[in-house]
């Protein structure tokens, strides 16, 4: 921890209707958002189907929450973090996910993508570098 | 050490609530402090002071509402997931136009901000859930 900016991980594990958790867990992260800290979110297990494209949740009367994931680079959040392995093993592939984009105020403000694939033992390296985890 | 409890499922159907006050309890004893909990998700529920469970089993809001009062301690439950659930206390339920407020002794409503806050004070964030 330096300059009193500590390190936040939002872990997702859970898919996005059916639960109200990865809703919460969004509005955790826009709130949070305002603290200036340095934040990150990891999709693994279920919580990868957060990021697919083409949701439509019409027929179960619940909001489509996803297209919030593209304004998130907006709000200086710009690390999203998906587990490969979690991926593969609910046969998805990267194409499956919406494009989120942010721009690099370090870098001319470049359109960069926000979603980092990483594998599980990456995953555990993240985990082990953070300051506060919070799990939904 | 200072630590921050999260409290993440409802009483009675998950043990999240009681895991978390024993081990808010048992740090304590320990000589840790705990400043804050904050409950999100069916957490709030543990904030109402309608529950009536049966003579012979435990109280979790009331045991809540107690060590905090002995101990200083801050229960915050989120106020988007309590007016999604029907936690309010008075002034909630005043500007909601609702007709009752049912918070508990020792808790309050507030904002999401006070999590995020209670993340940075801490030197340990404790997350009960599922």
């Amino acid at each position: 921890m330096e300059d009193g900016i500590k390190k936040f991980l939002y872990v997702n594990r859970k898919a996005p209707y059916g639960t109200i958790y990865a809703l919460e867990a969004l509005e955790v992260v826009l709130i949070g958002a305002a603290f200036d800290q340095d934040v990150s979110l990891a999709f693994l297990d279920d919580g990868v189907f957060q990021l697919t494209k083409g949701q439509n949740t019409d027929g179960i009367g619940v909001k489509n929450f996803s297209p919030t994931f593209r304004a998130l680079g907006d709000y200086d959040v710009n690390k999203l973090y998906v587990e490969r392995e979690s991926l593969e093993e609910r046969g998805l592939t990267e194409d499956d996910l919406q494009e989120i984009m942010y721009e690099d105020e370090d870098d001319d403000w470049a359109e960069k993508p926000s979603i980092r694939i990483i594998s599980r033992a990456e995953m555990a390296d993240l985990m082990h570098d953070q300051d506060v985890i919070l799990s939904f | 050490m200072k630590f921050g409890v999260v409290v993440s499922e409802g009483p009675y159907t998950h043990e999240a609530s009681d895991t978390a006050y024993n081990f808010v309890k048992a740090a304590i004893e320990a000589g840790h402090e705990v400043p804050r909990v904050f409950f999100y998700h069916d957490g709030v529920n543990v904030g109402t002071r309608l529950t009536v469970p049966p003579q012979d089993d435990r109280n979790i809001q009331e045991n809540w509402s107690a060590i905090a009062k002995e101990h200083g301690i801050d229960l915050v439950v989120c106020i988007a997931a309590a007016q999604r659930r029907g936690i309010l206390d008075e002034n909630e339920a005043k500007r909601q136009g609702k007709d009752a407020d049912n918070i508990a002794e020792g808790f309050r409503i507030s904002g999401l901000g006070q999590l995020i806050e209670m993340g940075i004070q801490t030197d340990r964030l404790m997350m009960f859930g599922d």
